[in-house]
């Protein structure tokens, strides 16, 4: 039995110099740039009606009333898409000890002393927090977001409600925006990671400085698995 | 020369007037941080409407209809007077009827008010819209919309204390009371004040109005309506268009009338601290990442790192070997 936590399906690894280890297929690949696609596109639109200094965004769109027609539709893009990923994703962002330790030496992560941290599953507790706290704003933001989806949800809610969720709409995106920014920082920080998500694979010593546990088992994989 | 109509009742002037609601005269403009100070102050004007003189005719909806050009939709009977059951995108005022059994007299009193933009000297529709210009509020108190900027987004409707703006389902546009500016600005008073039998509406200099409600009152409170009153709420810092009631200690029994209307809090702190913390919170965010890629040491895989992947999966290759 794979154990789910630690490897998921598709992933392998390949011998060579260097060794070549699969992280994502094709779908989970495609589906993630619609997500950003989307997450991009949400955050211009959204931030054109945030702030006024931001209003000429709208022209990216082909003006403020398009803007405003095309962000909740894009939001309703961006919820499948996520939740596709969701659900083939969280079985390895579920919290186990290590992740304290590994968070709990925050100075050794900064510094890469990667010696003095703990072998890692498929996914370090910083990208745990990335995925958890994206599933959770974007079940706040597409709630609040038909709150306030007055062409078709108009109706559906009073106004007091519509104002707090116009509030917690505006701080959820706010706070989605930071992470956001976080994950592609560390995924451009950390070298070798954006191959990822576009060629689908990193390399072995990428593996065996992150998620040395994720390679191990993968490893092991091999020698218990069925003969190539 | 006369800068604003002191009156509904007259005629137009007879001398071409310039029109005087302009760019020029805009004090607020939505979204729009840096605006001009107006070059003159237009005398502040404002509809007075007496509730105790209202008998309930529908003058103003339908002079309101006439002049603005609006089709609104033949209603459906509810069962009371209200008609349409609500205000629309079509319908910028709305006499509201309300049977209210007053507890210390046992007699039931038909209460009627015209329902409308109050043009609050601190509009909230205005302090929530996201397009520049949208919504402007000029030096004579006039809050407008404007169509050709108006993105359809609902904000006002969240930020308005008294319920008011409608959005079109046919253009996508906000609609509300205008307080006729396009006639007020060529020195005619609103539509529906000229249009009302009884003189319950009246228009003027925001100070004469308020001396008229004076006079009013006093009659009212002569004839044993001890409570009479102006409503000007303060929590607005006034509004534009004032009522007179005659039991001014409870508003909310005409229709709902706010007893102290203020722009909402929530609104308050989703246009105030959020839109500033926020875009602060996303800048740091975004030139602290910029600044760490760039002074920062990128985390680069080491050959070392290679050779020791290579090695686990050659190891565990022979094993299986």
């Amino acid at each position: 039995m794979i154990d789910d936590s630690l490897v998921q399906p598709g992933d392998a690894v390949h011998p060579g110099k260097p060794v070549i280890v699969d992280r994502y297929g094709p779908g989970a690949r495609i589906n993630h740039w619609i997500t950003a696609t989307s997450l991009i596109l949400l955050a211009l639109s959204g931030l054109a009606l945030f702030h006024p200094s931001l209003f000429f965004l709208t022209a990216l769109f082909g003006g403020g009333q398009v803007t405003r027609t095309i962000h909740p539709w894009i939001g309703v893009v961006l919820f499948i898409s996520f939740f596709v990923f969701f659900f083939q994703l969280w079985r390895a962002n579920l919290w186990v000890r290590n992740d304290f330790v590994w968070l709990s030496r925050f100075t050794d992560i900064i510094k890469q002393n990667e010696d003095r941290l703990p072998e890692l599953g498929k996914y370090n507790a910083g990208q745990k927090f990335i995925f958890w706290s994206m599933t959770g704003l974007i079940l706040v933001l597409i709630v609040s977001g038909i709150g306030i989806w007055d062409q078709y949800f108009g109706e559906a809610t009073a106004i007091e409600t519509k104002r707090y969720a116009m509030l917690v709409h505006a701080i959820a995106a706010v706070l989605i925006i930071c992470v956001f920014i976080l994950h592609v920082y560390a995924g451009i920080w950390t070298r070798g990671t954006l191959r990822a998500m576009t060629r689908g694979s990193v390399t072995g010593g990428w593996a065996w400085r992150h998620h040395r546990k994720w390679l191990r088992a993968l490893a092991s994989q091999r020698k218990a698995g069925p003969a190539e | 020369m006369m800068d604003s109509p002191r009156t509904a009742i007259s005629n137009p002037p007879v001398q071409p007037m310039e029109s005087n609601l302009t760019e020029r005269d805009l004090v607020r403009r939505s979204a729009t941080s840096s605006l001009p100070p107006p070059e003159r102050q237009l005398t502040p004007v404002a509809k007075l409407i007496d509730v105790s003189k209202c008998i309930g005719c529908k003058a103003c909806q339908s002079a309101c209809v006439e002049w603005n050009d609006t089709d609104p939709a033949v209603g459906e009977n509810v069962g009371y007077y209200t008609n349409p059951n609500d205000l629309t995108p079509d319908m910028f005022t709305l006499m509201r009827f309300t049977e209210w059994v007053n507890p210390e007299t046992d007699n039931l009193e038909w209460l009627i008010r015209k329902d409308g933009c109050m043009h609050c000297a601190d509009p909230g529709c205005l302090k929530a819209c996201p397009a520049p210009g949208a919504i402007v509020q000029y030096s004579n108190g006039i809050v407008d919309f404007v169509h050709e900027n108006c993105i359809g987004c609902g904000y006002c409707v969240k930020g308005c204390p008294f319920n008011i703006p409608r959005i079109s389902k046919v253009d996508h546009k906000a609609y509300k009371c205008t307080l006729c500016s396009d006639r007020v600005a060529v020195g005619q008073g609103p539509a529906c004040a000229k249009a009302c039998p009884t003189k319950a509406i009246v228009f003027g200099t925001k100070e004469d109005m308020k001396k008229h409600a004076e006079e009013r009152i006093t009659d009212l409170k002569s004839r044993g309506y001890k409570n009479a009153g102006l409503y000007d709420p303060p929590g607005v810092n006034g509004t534009h268009v004032m009522y007179v009631l005659h039991h001014n200690d409870k508003p909310h029994i005409y229709a709902d009338l706010p007893d102290n209307p203020h722009i909402s809090r929530v609104v308050e702190t989703w246009k105030g601290v959020t839109k500033y913390v926020g875009l602060a919170f996303m800048g740091l965010a975004a030139a602290g990442s910029v600044l760490h890629g760039v002074i920062g040491k990128p985390n680069r895989v080491s050959e070392e790192d290679e050779e020791h992947a290579e090695k686990l999966v050659e190891r565990n290759g022979r094993g299986a070997g």
